[in-house]
């Protein structure tokens, strides 16, 4: 299977496209033939870090590597940053608004949803600097 | 396990289809429901229909992204052409029900329909869920 690498942008507080981003990672995944239950991991991640970057971050985009034995989420964006990573990833923990509740988002357990779901993940951010959320799944025998 | 054609859930919430009339015959056999899209993400959703109160272009994405069968949209609630055009795009049939949440999932599990708390996925199988909830 051939390597592929895919950049998108992703706009802040674009909620008309929040989640398009997503749906073409997982159109890609789809026609590259990976199995359901894989396809379904990792657009969760994606949409819910999409989300992220849409409601919490800034500008930004979204990564997207396969390789022979993994597949690779880079989201990056050049928001406020998390001043403290280990709330941001506690169950139930949100800053989301009014507006991001509206759309059925912002109940803290975006992140959390996202450990659980990938294999590896990476995150670096530093207030006022953006946010960098590297999430990975290896894949092992996950075609057809 | 029971299933369910999409044309009887329709007759059974009095329901509209608002998008997807040429797939009421694909069947279903459990139902998840909720206006937290977040809490949709997290569980299973193989072959389920989503019922929500949630009448916003993110259940359409959210829908799509976990796979879910179908959407219903409880309460009467009409989506807008933006809705429909995504719902239509991608092949998700989209129903309008009069039923209130409670009504509908009451009814739907009284067809036979269950909750996803089984459903094999790849979270529940690390907390190694397992027998009747
Ligand atoms: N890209 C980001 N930039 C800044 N803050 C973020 C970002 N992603 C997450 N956060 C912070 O972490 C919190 C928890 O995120 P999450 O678990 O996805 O829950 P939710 O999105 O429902 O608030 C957010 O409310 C926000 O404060
Ligand atoms: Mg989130």
């Amino acid at each position: 299977m051939p390597d592929l690498e895919r950049r998108f942008t992703i706009r802040a507080n674009d909620f008309v496209n929040a989640g398009e981003v997503s749906l073409e990672i997982q159109s890609i995944l789809k026609h590259i033939g990976f199995n359901p239950a894989l396809i379904r991991r990792i657009s969760v991640c994606a949409y819910e870090s999409e989300m992220n970057v849409v409601m919490h971050g800034g500008d930004g985009e979204a990564l997207l590597k396969v390789s022979p034995n993994s597949v690779t989420l880079v989201f990056t964006d050049q928001g406020k940053g998390i001043k403290d990573i280990e709330l941001a990833f506690k169950p139930g923990y949100s800053t989301a608004n009014l507006k991001h509740r509206e759309m059925g988002f912002g109940a803290g357990m975006g992140l959390p949803n996202i450990k659980e779901s990938a294999d590896s993940i990476e995150i670096h951010s530093e207030e006022g600097h953006g946010t960098t959320l590297n999430i990975g799944f290896e894949l092992e025998g996950d075609f057809g | 396990m029971t299933s369910v054609k999409l044309s009887e859930i329709r007759d059974l919430l009095n329901a509209t289809v608002q998008v997807g009339d040429d797939k009421l015959n694909t069947s279903v056999s459990a139902c998840c429901a909720g206006d937290l899209m977040s809490d949709i993400l997290r569980g299973a959703t193989q072959g389920t229909v989503l019922v929500t109160g949630l009448n916003n272009i993110q259940v359409i994405r959210t829908a799509v992204i976990v796979g879910v069968a179908a959407v219903i949209l409880v309460r009467e609630k009409l989506p807008d052409e933006t809705l429909v055009a995504h719902a239509r795009k991608h092949g998700l049939p989209l129903l309008s029900t009069p039923c209130t949440m409670f009504s509908a999932c009451g009814r739907l599990y009284e067809k036979g329909l269950r909750g996803v708390e089984k459903q094999v996925y790849r979270s529940g199988l690390r907390k190694g869920i397992t027998g009747n909830p």
